[in-house]
């Protein structure tokens, strides 16, 4: 590990599926504590490249770093999966569709992993629940089912269960978009709080406002590269690219 | 010559015990079946070809063979390779075998229906395939497949009378034995069929509750 190697480094990430090129040599780094928000038209690769951080889609070539670790080491098969469950610990996903599991309560969903990875006891799961779930402000519906949330609830319960693995960093996919309006904004609350507590995050995101307000970089994708990155005040207010303008003059005539 | 009910007393006993065998080797069945349904599934899914072809044949035995024949090679077949099954235990393989291989195809069906983000949450988590496969996928295929899975233990339960033919006491036999003391056939077999009858409400009863459980969790 060198001491001045980035928290979070990708480099030159390239996917293909098939003939189809959607990550085109893409290399970013992000600090320790840095919250980068990746914005870009449908199709352009965000999820795809937010993926390859956890090595969900794996890279067609390039390198994932965390932390000083590849996480896409070269490896054989079995010493791969053994390496890669181990670095996933550290990186908390969110999805667009929560991807709770309905068939465990809250708090099951929260300590499941908890408890079968770090081998912590039902007291200490008990404990880290109730912690991660007060967190997200889902404490009173510890005993609940999925089913028994709204789609709100259910996302602030997801982040509760990646947070209880105490990642290093974490990846939010979309987490507002299938939310009805008036629920986006409790969750935007729960990652407004992990941002001053200075938890390192990748946001993709449709939502300008919310990108503006919390992040501290924003990387604009369009057709599998970076066509523009930078500050919110200049990516947002002063776009140096065309394609940046027009998606942000797209965008905001989509959202009136 | 008339329907005489009066002589049915005095064999309460032995339809009784036949009554508990016919529980006992159903429950024990059924339970073999509904966890080798699983690993079957597993194996059918996941297991790499050299396990998976030598099992689809075993597979293919237990699907395109008659269960009687079944239960005739594993009592009787067996022995001769040296292999001496108590007739109890010949039977709850044979039948917990046979409705595994059925189960089987039910939860396949239903772990292929899972939802693909539920792997995908759980990978990410850190989990590896299998416990993903053990503690996300395998518990919501078997709870959606619940209701199609007690119906094959219902088919068990009455082809549980099967396992006369290799001698096991169970309520069939038990009325063949009452029969040929008493030659009243039509009386013990209506009586025995009443026996089946209430056993089966008890299963349905069971089912109805394991499925009421499992409606939260959806
Ligand atoms: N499994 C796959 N097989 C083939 N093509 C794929 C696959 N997954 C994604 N793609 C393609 O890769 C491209 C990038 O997809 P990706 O999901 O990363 O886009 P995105 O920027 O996240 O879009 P959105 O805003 O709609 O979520 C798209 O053209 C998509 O069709
Ligand atoms: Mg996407």
């Amino acid at each position: 590990m060198t001491a001045s190697q980035p928290f979070i480094e990708v480099r030159q990430a390239r996917k293909c599926y098939g003939e189809i090129e959607v990550l085109k040599d893409i290399s970013l780094t992000v600090d320790r504590g840095q919250i980068v928000a990746i914005i870009g038209p449908s199709g352009s690769g965000k999820s795809t490249l937010l993926r390859a951080i956890n090595d969900l889609d794996p890279l067609t070539a390039g390198e994932v770093w965390l932390d000083g670790v590849r996480v896409n080491k070269t490896l054989p098969h079995r010493q791969y999966e053994k390496h890669i469950n181990q670095m996933r610990q550290h990186i908390g996903m969110v999805f667009q569709h929560f991807n709770l599991f309905p068939h465990l309560t809250v708090r099951d969903n929260v300590t499941m992993a908890p408890k079968l990875l770090k081998g912590i006891s039902d007291k200490e799961a008990d404990r880290l629940a109730e912690e991660q779930l007060a967190h997200v402000g889902m404490l009173e519906r510890i005993d609940y089912f999925p089913s028994q949330l709204s789609g709100g609830q259910k996302q602030r319960v997801a982040i509760a269960r990646a947070l209880a693995m105490k990642p290093k960093l974490m990846l939010f996919d979309e987490a507002t978009s299938a939310l009805d309006p008036e629920l986006v904004e409790e969750v935007n609350l729960v990652m407004k709080k992990l941002a001053e507590e200075h938890m390192t995050m990748i946001i993709v995101t449709h939502e300008m406002d919310f990108a503006a307000s919390v992040c501290d970089r924003v990387i604009f994708m369009d057709g599998g590269v970076v066509v523009e990155e930078g500050p919110p005040e200049l990516v947002f207010r002063n776009p140096t690219q065309d394609r940046t303008r027009n998606f942000l003059r797209k965008h905001l005539e989509g959202a009136k | 010559m008339g329907l005489d009910f009066s002589v049915v007393p005095k064999f309460f006993d032995i339809l009784l015990l036949g009554a508990f065998w016919t529980i006992a080797i159903t429950v024990s069945s059924a339970i073999l079946s509904f966890f080798g349904g699983i690993v079957f599934a597993v194996i059918t899914l996941y297991a790499p070809w050299f396990i998976r072809l030598p099992f689809r044949a075993f597979e293919w035995l237990f699907m395109g063979t008659p269960l009687l024949l079944q239960l005739f090679l594993i009592y009787f077949g067996l022995v001769q390779i040296g292999i001496d099954l108590p007739a109890f235990v010949a039977g709850v393989i044979g039948l917990g075998l046979h409705f595994a291989v059925y189960n089987s195809e039910l939860i396949q069906t239903a772990i292929i229906a899972v939802d693909r983000g539920q792997m995908e949450a759980a990978r990410t988590l850190g989990l590896s395939r299998g416990q993903a496969l053990r503690k996300v996928v395998i518990p919501q295929a078997v709870r959606d497949v619940i209701p199609p899975i007690g119906n094959n233990m219902i088919a068990l339960l009455k082809d549980s009378a099967l396992v006369s033919v290799i001698g096991v006491s169970e309520l069939t036999l038990s009325a063949q034995r009452a029969i040929g003391r008493t030659y009243r056939p039509f009386e013990f077999y209506i009586v025995v069929a009443a026996f089946y009858y209430v056993i089966n409400l008890g299963m349905e009863a069971v089912l109805r509750r394991i499925e009421r459980r499992s409606q939260l969790s959806r």
